[in-house]
């Protein structure tokens, strides 16, 4: 019982170093700071394929991360995916901003891009945007691609 | 014939007492939770457990952890220069290391040190009759000896996997960053913005907090059911070492699975 | 025994007289059933005991009553269930058939509080001390004064330093139980075991693996501690000599049962061959030299041991 004061002080270091080990965890390595509580609000947007993007994908608009999309879910009356992603409330968009989906880099994850459109009224929460492009799928291009060359050789033929 | 029945019986017999021993293992721990109470009510009792099974673990955890992030920092440059993805080093590091890494190789190293140390203890306890005497003395064993070891391991858990995570991020860093010269920049921000507070560091916590509990168990009742000569105390701290470890690659796989499914 | 069922003019005349840690306990009703309306004069009756371990029978129908004050020894050879019997009276084992009563209750119908507060007023001392071996003297000498008292710091140190004093090693109280002797070690067991002033002490082989001197030591405070005590003591051993000279009182174990009984003076003139061979140390009597084996000469010609 004579060491206790030493044990105490020891447990007590072992204990600050685990939880600011956690601390360091959270912020420096995983992204609880720049995921603070800020008030969002919500707007949907369909796209006929959504391709890879996956719930709580970046929303970007010019390169700056906006906002998390939330939910994606399968319309069976217009046979579209309804994505809802949530944007930070200090950004606010016009009525008539269109949304694509994008890929970071070649072979990277797939976000929502915003551009701006001109329209003077705002977005405002549970608003659905009218403009989206849906995801590039690399099928879909070489098939064209491969199109577009047999329409060239045909050209050429004739 | 008669020895192929023979080693039959013997391994029906051996599959029976283990069952048998998983029971009487999962009332013990039942026992364990109950008597918890004076654990609360003391904390000093569980204080005391932390230092020598946290506190004396921390050297092996921080040591192993760099040097588990700077050989996470050489490989992994190794495989990604070649496509051309070598600023994404810190996620590599940093997302092997927070799920899986840090929880289960922290986990392995405490089972070799806290588990062992904790099986031994207990173990001459038994054998030297303390553990009698102090039922004799009305001080339940399990509320005073056991349960303390057995909440400072489930506490000391994941701490340890959190420093180790911390110190191998850090070694990664030391290496990818201050040796081969991977952008520091690419390096902290690719890993800020790929690790997920919730998905990967929650769950990494989560899964170090089930390791700390079933490692725990484990020593602290072979411990209690080993036999009291030297033989038995030995085969005991074997034991706790080996089933511990099957055990918390066992839990990681399902784990895994459960919390990673294709995120 | 509730509260309110005991005459506090009783209480009174029990405590004065009694030790100063055990007034400080005053509050559990138990024991002042126990202290103040004795039922017998025995404080413990082993009625008819059997008691096996799965299928080997260690104790069968053994009977004694230990009446209070006294110091009685169990004597016979190891295995005959000596150990076992401590064990059911201080209510770690049940028998399988029979009763074990301390101070007329039956300990194995108990229950968990009330075998609590039984085992606080008993006291075990274990083969080589048992002393826990995280803690220095001191602190186990405290054990169980700080686990089941609320007594403040400075009254357990002088406590504390009594108990050791009694035993002769107050000056040891800042060891390490590694750092003692044997002997030490065991005279430090016995003053934590006396911590709570019980009334019933058993000591399972005190003497075992003690040089001459420690083992006068021992012998002598246990006598010492029974009668300042005013305890009754239960010694488990297989060393005669100490022991004749020190109990009141004898039972003679033999393969689970009593074979015999009496006072030392009866004992060491008795003419049964089997104490007989006990308490002189014979080579060969009723148990024999040999282990049992087949005819020397066959066994040496046949060369089939080989």
């Amino acid at each position: 019982m004579m060491k206790r004061k030493a044990l105490d002080l020891w447990v007590g270091v072992f204990v600050a170093i685990g939880l600011g080990a956690l601390l360091f965890l959270a912020l420096k390595v995983g992204n609880l700071a720049s995921f603070s509580a800020a008030e969002t609000y919500l707007v949907k947007a369909n796209f006929d394929n959504i391709g890879g993007l996956k719930k709580r994908a970046p929303v970007k608009s010019a390169g700056v991360v906006v906002g998390r999309v939330e939910d994606i879910v399968f319309d069976s009356e217009a046979y579209e995916a309804t994505v809802t992603f949530s944007i930070e409330r200090r950004y606010e968009f016009p009525k008539d901003t269109s949304a694509k989906i994008l890929t970071s880099g070649l072979l990277g994850e797939q976000y929502i891009g915003l551009a701006a459109g001109g329209d003077t009224a705002k977005l405002k929460g549970g608003d659905k945007l009218k403009i989206t492009q849906s995801a590039v799928v690399l099928e879909n291009l070489i098939s064209q691609f491969m199109f577009n060359k047999a329409a060239d050789g045909n050209k050429d033929n004739k | 014939m008669t020895a192929a029945i023979g080693f039959l019986e013997r391994l029906g017999g051996r599959a029976t007492s283990s069952i048998h021993r998983l029971g009487f293992a999962s009332r013990f721990l039942l026992l364990t939770l109950q008597n918890s109470g004076m654990c609360f009510r003391r904390f000093s009792l569980v204080l005391r457990e932390i230092y020598f099974a946290g506190v004396l673990s921390l050297i092996i955890i921080l040591v192993s952890g760099l040097f588990v992030g700077m050989v996470l920092g050489l490989q992994g440059y190794d495989t990604l220069v070649r496509y051309g993805s070598s600023s994404a080093l810190g996620v590599l590091v940093a997302l092997s290391l927070v799920r899986e890494l840090g929880p289960v190789v922290a986990g392995l190293l405490f089972a070799s040190r806290a588990g062992s140390a904790i099986t031994a203890e207990i173990g001459l306890m038994k054998a030297t009759e303390q553990l009698a005497a102090m039922e004799m003395m009305a001080v339940d064993p399990i509320a005073r000896v056991i349960a303390p070891r057995f909440w400072a391991g489930v506490i000391s858990m994941p701490l340890l996997a959190a420093m180790f995570s911390a110190m191998g991020v850090f070694g990664g860093y030391l290496v990818g960053v201050q040796l081969i010269g991977v952008d520091a920049g690419s390096f902290w921000s690719q890993m800020q913005d790929s690790v997920d507070f919730e998905e990967d560091i929650l769950n990494g916590v989560i899964k170090s907090v089930v390791f700390g509990v079933a490692v725990t168990w484990i020593a602290v009742f072979e411990g209690y059911d080993a036999p009291p000569t030297a033989e038995g105390v030995s085969g005991a701290t074997t034991r706790t070492v080996v089933t511990s470890s099957l055990a918390i690659l066992a839990l990681d796989f399902m784990l895994t699975a459960f919390m990673f499914r294709g995120a | 025994m509730r509260q309110g069922d005991y005459d506090p003019a009783q209480l009174t005349e029990t405590c004065s007289g009694v030790s100063l840690v055990e007034c400080a306990l005053c509050a559990d009703c138990c024991r002042h059933s126990v202290l103040t309306k004795p039922a017998t004069d025995n404080l413990v009756e082993v009625d008819n005991v059997n008691f096996a371990y799965d299928s080997r029978r260690i104790l069968k129908g053994v009977n004694l009553a230990i009446r209070r004050g006294q110091v009685v020894a169990i004597m016979g050879l190891s295995g005959c269930g000596k150990t076992t019997l401590l064990r059911l009276i201080g209510g770690a084992l049940r028998p399988t058939e029979g009763e074990v009563r301390v101070g007329g209750r039956a300990v194995a119908r108990m229950s968990h509080d009330e075998l609590f507060a039984l085992r606080r007023k008993m006291g075990m001392l274990f083969q080589f001390g048992a002393l826990f071996t995280d803690m220095s003297c001191y602190d186990n000498v405290a054990f169980q004064m700080r686990e089941h008292t609320d007594l403040p710091e400075e009254l357990i140190d002088d406590l504390v330093l009594m108990k050791l004093q009694a035993v002769g090693l107050r000056g040891a109280h800042r060891l390490m139980p590694s750092e003692l002797s044997g002997g030490m070690a065991r005279r430090v067991a016995l003053a934590r075991t006396t911590a709570l002033d019980p009334m019933l002490i058993m000591y399972d082989e005190p003497f075992a693996g003690l040089d001459p001197v420690s083992m006068g030591v021992i012998g002598q405070l246990i006598r010492r501690l029974n009668d300042s005590l005013g305890a009754t003591s239960i010694i488990v051993t297989h060393d005669v000599a100490e022991a004749l000279q020190l109990v009141d009182y004898v039972y003679f174990m033999s393969d689970g049962m009593i074979v015999t009984q009496g006072t030392p003076e009866e004992l060491r003139a008795s003419d049964k061959p089997f104490v007989h061979q006990f308490v002189h140390g014979e080579m060969d009597g009723p148990m024999p030299f040999h282990y049992p084996a087949e005819d020397y000469g066959r066994d040496l010609y046949s060369g089939d041991a080989r």
